[in-house]
């Protein structure tokens, strides 16, 4: 059986494959998302985060002797805590202001962490292995599928859906919504808005350095890791609409869809068919596919 | 009108005096140049290391020559043709620069190349891999020294066809250099009887490349010929171990430095083939100069920053002999000396601009094999100067006809 003149095994494992790369894109909109959606922030450090993510899981495992799975804790809550300092130090004086100056902000950060760690590390790259549990490949009948790649998966839908949890039900995630709506009038009711703020940018950077993580294992580990990637997560959140956290989730898995097929049909547009995508989606409904107009 | 004229007969006739009279080095000071990435994806393999080997060829020859003053300048060309070929015109024509290393990537180097040629500087071009710098756009300014798309073809292509890998299929980077090396090596396999039963083109820094990965494997080749470079290359092989295919076919890295193989690690690129211009760990010699460089940069020097040691030793020397740092004349004593140092043994420069050296095809060791960090290959095959360059036959330089 063929589809498009593709035997259909060859289809489904590109499907399978873009639904891996799918799950980083998904996991790294995630956090612009939340970030943006509560603190309007437009965090173009992010990529730079899931960088320090990943190199933190190596200097671990180099340092410390601490391997995959412990970094897949420690790295996120070492990451946070620079969140937490960057909105305490700079980013809480931009709320006020326009948002081009959070967006410049995060821009040099980003850029002064690649060169801090370029300076370090020089840009060939790391080694970081794949944990020895997850070693090895599942044959699937129509592909070879590595079995951390499909841990992968796993892993990153099931952040993704416990964060659209916590966030769209519960009862902290309401506090969290109705903080970003009317800020006064939370406060006035006796809740803690800036504590909440800072918590929030910390946990995005934590997604961001868990992503990291993640990819450690299967990217080639570089100070340009954040850069190469950030731009395409950024397509992915305009798509999805910005601040809607289930709209980035899908679109994430959706366009790591789209991009594998056409790896398949036409490979020399794979690098692009997320912008062709953004740019239609923009004309149609300038909100994004999930936003609400304002 | 006529006083026009006659001021500037006076100016002609006082610069040609005044040439003359002087010493024979402008400004009264050597200045050799290097533009090439500094920071960009391309750093490790040249950048400040590339910058240090020269210095370490000047302090070799005691720091000045002649009496007189060496100074060595960097920029970084991002990897961006139009910065390299502002610089280096800002350097000939502001900083009085005489003599300019061309860092990595071709697009900056064919600009560079055409800079120095309209300004008659010498032009030394180390880390651009394009064959064009000394075929249809070869120049008497510009000698090519390290490595080429040629070589790496006729290297990695032929021995792999010779070795039994007789069917190919390419995963390709998407722009010009990816292309022609493809097309370099296409040529070298039919001609040794193999064949291509196909390719796939990736974009520039592609995020992943098991899809582009699952197709090759499709084609039931031996062998996966990588066109690409850096980032793209380490990534293409960490894929292709991950899914397996390195169990069905062998791969064939068509440009890899040993930067490269460092990112890997030994047990991921163990058994590849790789041509390159020059080993660390291949005599004596070339272990010991290396050794000295590894105090100031901890880290080995990739055949890049040999060649840039040997481009600066070699120049100085030749400006030492002339007494000059005239293009013209270092130049024309450059082409009829033999070169030896640690970078190559009996090398020459021909006149299309190519300095004819050794290659040599490289074999990865296996982890248990390799002794010291570091130590990563077994050299395969010496491939002689003769038959590692393009030959007088396929040359479309003007320059050598």
């Amino acid at each position: 059986m063929e589809i498009f003149g593709i035997p259909l095994q060859a289809f489904l494992g590109q499907l399978l494959l873009g639904l891996v790369n799918g799950s980083f894109y998904a996991m790294l909109s995630l956090g612009l998302a939340v970030i943006f959606g509560l603190l309007g922030i437009v965090n173009f450090a992010h990529g730079a985060l899931y960088m320090i993510g990943a190199y933190t899981a190596f200097m671990l495992t180099e340092k410390l002797g601490i391997g995959f799975w412990g970094a897949l804790v420690v790295a996120p809550l070492v990451v946070g805590a620079i969140g937490v300092v960057i909105e305490r130090t700079l980013l809480k004086h931009l709320y006020n202001i326009d948002p081009i100056y959070g967006l410049l902000l995060t821009f040099g950060l980003a850029l002064i962490a690649e060169g801090i760690f370029r300076d370090q590390f020089g840009v060939s790259g790391q080694q970081y292995a794949v944990p020895d549990l997850l070693q090895g490949a599942t044959n699937l009948g129509f592909m070879v599928l590595p079995n951390y790649r499909g841990f992968v998966i796993f892993a990153s839908l099931a952040i993704c859906i416990a964060t659209w949890y916590l966030i769209e039900r519960t009862r902290l995630g309401s506090y969290l919504r109705a903080g970003t709506e009317n800020p006064k009038l939370v406060q006035a009711f006796g809740v803690n808005v800036p504590l909440m703020v800072m918590l929030t940018y910390g946990a995005g950077a934590g997604l961001a350095a868990l992503a990291g993580v993640l990819a450690a294992p299967v990217i080639q580990l570089t100070p340009l890791m954040g850069s190469n990637l950030i731009i395409i997560v950024f397509a992915v959140v305009v798509i999805g609409g910005m601040g809607s956290i289930m709209g980035s989730i899908l679109t994430g898995l959706f366009l790591g869809l789209v991009e594998g097929l056409t790896k398949v049909f036409y490979p020399e547009a794979s690098s692009i068919v997320v912008f062709v995508i953004m740019a239609i989606v923009l004309m149609i409904r300038p909100a994004g596919l999930f936003g609400k107009e304002r | 009108m006529k006083l026009k004229t006659f001021a500037a007969a006076c100016a002609l006739a006082t610069t040609a005096l005044f040439g003359t009279a002087q010493a024979q080095y402008s400004g009264d000071v050597i200045k050799i140049g290097i533009i090439t990435d500094m920071s960009g994806l391309y750093s490790d393999i040249d950048g400040q290391g590339g910058v240090e080997a020269m210095k370490m060829a000047l302090a070799e020859l005691g720091g000045s020559i002649n009496g007189k003053k060496v100074e060595i300048l960097y920029a970084d060309h991002q990897n961006k043709a139009d910065v390299a070929a502002a610089k280096a015109r800002e350097w000939f024509d502001t900083q009085g620069v005489d003599m300019l290393v061309g860092g990595t990537t071709s697009s900056t180097g064919l600009a560079m190349s055409a800079v120095a040629k309209e300004k008659k500087k010498v032009f030394l071009a180390v880390g651009p891999a394009t064959s064009a710098l000394t075929n249809e756009q070869c120049s008497p300014y510009t000698v090519h020294w390290a490595y080429d798309t040629v070589a790496l073809a006729k290297g990695t292509g032929g021995a792999v066809v010779k070795g039994g890998g007789k069917s190919w299929y390419f995963l390709t980077a998407d722009y010009a250099f990816g292309t022609a090396l493809q097309n370099d090596t296409s040529a070298v396999i039919k001609a040794n009887g193999g064949t291509v039963v196909g390719s796939v083109r990736h974009p520039l820094s592609a995020s992943d490349f098991s899809s582009f990965l699952l197709q090759a494997q499709g084609s039931k080749a031996q062998i996966l010929g990588l066109a690409n470079a850096g980032g793209d290359t380490v990534n293409s092989i960490k894929a292709a171990n991950e899914f397996g295919v390195t169990k069905t076919m062998k791969l064939a890295g068509l440009l890899m430095f040993i930067n490269d193989i460092h990112a890997l690690g030994l047990k991921t690129a163990q058994g590849m083939y790789l041509t390159d211009s020059w080993y660390w760990n291949r005599d004596p010699e070339t272990r010991a100069w290396s050794r000295k460089f590894f105090e100031k940069m901890k880290r080995m020097p990739s055949s890049i920053q040999a060649a840039d040691y040997s481009v600066a030793l070699n120049y100085l020397l030749a400006v030492k002999a002339t007494g000059t740092d005239d293009a013209d004349k270092v130049l024309a004593h450059m082409r009829k000396t033999k070169i030896n140092d640690i970078f190559a043994k009996g090398g020459f420069i021909r006149d299309d601009g190519r300095m004819v050296h050794d290659m040599y095809l490289m074999q990865v060791k296996s982890p248990d094999k390799s002794t010291e960090p570091w130590d990563y290959y077994n050299v395969a095959q010496v491939i002689k100067g003769e038959e590692a360059w393009t030959t007088k036959a396929e040359s479309k330089c003007a320059l050598w006809k």
